[in-house]
């Protein structure tokens, strides 16, 4: 599976978004830094962050369609997708691509297929610089100190580990040169979080709705119960004709 | 339709018919709908062949709903412009749920309770066409942002639960208002049913009946010339 090669329109990325064939997009900013007058070339690796509280997973509506494992990996499982795009709009990243060809969602599976046999993702594998790593997220968080530290060295004041707390943190993260401007990086949310629509939508309405649902009926039976039906009387029917032979016969 | 002179048209077959459709149009789209809705409900899709027919399906159905409500809106808009009565009616409702309508202003065709039926379905309907082009990804996705979505899915799952809830109410005035729903199945109602919910429409049936069945003026039936 691989990305149509697309136009070049003058800046790197190319494709210029992510796409269902393709989940993984270095995103390029050139940033001029104000207080050191220096020309910075911000890249990021943009595709799914792996949310331990994920926006999509909350959003879907079919069972099993979107699973998350025990090692924070969150997956789509293409077979039980039915193509609605409630992850689209649950997903605080805007992530999960719609195939135009099997109505299905993809997103970065973080190689689950690869991590399930103790392999790290072919992104982390292939990465010649060693600027992707793979490993407990224990482990990156300390090995994410380690740079950090480095670029503080390097004058970086601000730099910073990406795990955002809105969404309980993520399972792929960034160290950032300028950790306190996520946004400096191509549009990087700085506080994302579950859309408090989407938590309307998919928390409070979801209980509220089939109990008002179950209530309506219920209020309905009980009043049935207690008040029985209501019976056009024998009375009723003979004042009826008797309107209708006083007005004929008038 | 019937010789009894005491049963009294109330729907005309295509007003029965469109009704009937719609009933069935609506059934189908909270059954799919509340798949959509709820994980835990996600076995209704079964009904239409699974997931991905459900996504499809339901818009449809959604489309063809439109159209037979508008044709309920145009038969029965003019019967149901709120009136003072209704005011009145609405707030004693409590003697109507107890059985009680000689307690109440008399009801013309539609009582207050069934305009207000009337028009939140209208208005629940028009809610959820316009939030439900906004979650048509596959036709229209690309005319709305990812936030409009958001907020049209909220709108969206806050009306249909609504009008659920509306058509529950519906049906079971139906049920528990014995002789509504022949209205609905053979067209017409006894008069003894019209007295007793409908004093108001029974009148202007009456006096409609009696201008048609009364012998022929005289002067009608003068010579042309």
């Amino acid at each position: 599976m691989r990305e149509e090669v697309g136009v070049n329109t003058g800046v790197y990325e190319n494709p210029h978004d992510l796409t269902p064939n393709m989940f993984t997009l270095m995103r390029f900013t050139e940033w001029e830094n104000e207080e050191t007058g220096n020309l910075e070339w911000l890249i990021r690796k943009d595709g799914c962050m792996h949310c331990d509280d994920p926006g999509c997973l909350k959003a879907c509506p079919s069972p099993g369609a979107i699973v998350q494992y025990s090692n924070g990996i969150v997956d789509f499982i293409q077979e039980n997708c039915i193509g609605c795009g409630y992850c689209v709009k649950g997903c605080p990243f805007n992530i999960p691509r719609i195939s135009a060809r099997d109505n299905k969602a993809y997103k970065c599976t973080l190689c689950s297929d690869r991590v399930a046999v103790g392999q790290a993702p072919a992104c982390a594998k292939s990465c010649p610089t060693q600027a992707i790593y793979f490993g407990s997220k224990r482990d990156m968080r300390e090995w994410a100190q380690h740079r950090i530290d480095d670029l503080k060295e390097r004058g970086f004041a601000n730099a910073g580990l990406y795990d955002p707390p809105g969404v309980g943190g993520t399972h792929v993260m960034y160290v950032l040169h300028h950790a306190d401007r996520p946004e400096l990086y191509a549009g990087l949310a700085s506080n994302p979080r579950i859309s408090p629509l989407v938590e309307l939508w998919k928390g409070l309405l979801k209980p509220i709705g089939l109990i008002g649902i179950g209530l309506t009926a219920l209020i309905g039976f009980f009043h049935y119960v207690t008040r029985g039906p209501n019976e056009v009387e024998p009375e009723d029917e003979a004042a009826a004709v008797r309107e209708r032979e006083k007005v004929t016969h008038t | 339709m019937s010789h009894d002179p005491n049963i009294y048209d109330r729907y005309t077959p295509g007003a029965r018919v469109n009704h009937w459709a719609n009933a069935f149009i609506m059934i189908g789209l909270a059954l799919s709908g509340l798949s959509l809705f709820h994980p835990g409900l996600f076995f209704l899709s079964g009904i239409f062949g699974g997931g991905q027919w459900t996504r499809i399906i339901h818009p449809w159905l959604g489309v063809a709903g439109i159209f037979t409500f508008l044709g309920l809106f145009i038969r029965f808009v003019r019967f149901n412009f709120w009136t003072r009565d209704d005011s009145r009616w609405m707030a004693s409702v409590n003697h109507v749920l107890a059985g009680r309508e000689d307690k109440v202003p008399e009801s013309g065709k539609y009582n207050a309770g069934q305009k207000v039926v009337f028009w939140l379905l209208s208005i629940l309907i028009v809610l959820l066409l316009t939030s439900g082009l906004a979650l048509w990804d596959s036709m229209f996705g690309q005319y709305t942002t990812i936030d409009q979505k958001r907020l049209a899915a909220v709108v969206h799952a806050f009306a249909a639960l609504a009008l659920i809830m509306t058509v529950i109410t519906h049906i079971y005035a139906a049920i528990w208002v014995r002789g509504t729903i022949r209205g609905m199945t053979r067209g017409s109602v006894t008069g003894g049913w019209a007295w007793r919910h409908h004093r108001k429409w029974f009148r202007q049936e009456v006096a409609h009946g009696a201008e048609h069945d009364a012998p022929k003026p005289p002067q009608q039936a003068r010579p042309a010339a």
